[in-house]
């Protein structure tokens, strides 16, 4: 299936630029590791080295955040939007 | 000064919210108080749906999310160790409101590998026909 990946601002220098990439993938985690492999800069802030999410971004499917689905494993319909956005938070 | 009031009406939690307009610029365009999911006095999270919102908007504006603002209740407009922890973008801009003392302090910082950055901050003055405002400190 391939889908568009909305990227957030802070990677974006690593897409070239661009804010939606388009990619492969059946699943949610499909389509991320395929986007890390694709964009190495990427390595590391939106999985972290277990492959699991990283804290700092949530991953919404349309306008599903993928916490409350199957997170990783829910899988993407052709031509499905999916978002990365910034988990933005301080003190 | 919507920021301000945005931070005062969310005492005596943190409050925060989204700058939107180009990334990378130094002008904000837009303006958008947030809901802080962590309702505490002492941290902040941008409420995941909030922010889900304003990125929905920001793109409907053409324009991205630059930057994010968030109050201190009790200590200076400088960001804490945890705001250089959690600064995830170099390229935003993060506003600190401090609401220690009676007039609140408004800075912004750049926050690039761990290194905080004063920019200046700038406020439209705010017109008012017959009236004079002078200028207020930090608003």
């Amino acid at each position: 299936m391939a889908v568009e990946v909305r990227l957030p601002t802070v990677l974006r220098s690593h897409a070239g630029g661009a804010s939606v990439v388009s990619v492969d993938g059946a699943t949610v985690g499909e389509v991320l590791s395929k986007l890390v492999a694709e964009h190495p800069g990427m390595a590391g802030q939106v999985l972290t080295d277990d492959g699991t999410l990283h804290k700092f971004v949530n991953v919404y499917v349309d306008d599903d955040d993928v916490r409350y689905l199957q997170g990783l494993d829910t899988p993407v319909k052709d031509g499905a939007e999916v978002s990365i956005l910034p988990a933005v938070a301080g003190g | 000064m919507e920021m301000v009031a945005h931070c005062l009406a969310g005492l005596p939690d943190e409050a925060c919210g989204l700058l939107v307009g180009s990334y990378g610029a130094d002008e904000v365009a837009h303006l958008f108080p947030t809901r802080n999911a962590a309702a505490s006095a002492m941290v902040y999270e941008i409420d995941p749906k909030d922010m889900l919102r304003v990125d929905r908007a920001a793109r409907a504006l053409g324009a991205d999310i630059m930057g994010v603002f968030h109050s201190h209740t009790h200590t200076d407009a400088y960001p804490s160790p945890t705001d250089v922890a959690q600064a995830s973008d170099p390229g935003w801009h993060y506003v600190l409101v401090s609401l220690r003392d009676t007039h609140p302090v408004v800075r912004s910082y750049g926050i690039v590998d761990g290194g905080i950055t004063e920019e200046e901050v700038e406020v439209p003055r705010l017109e008012v026909p017959g009236l004079d405002l002078g200028s207020a400190p930090g608003l």
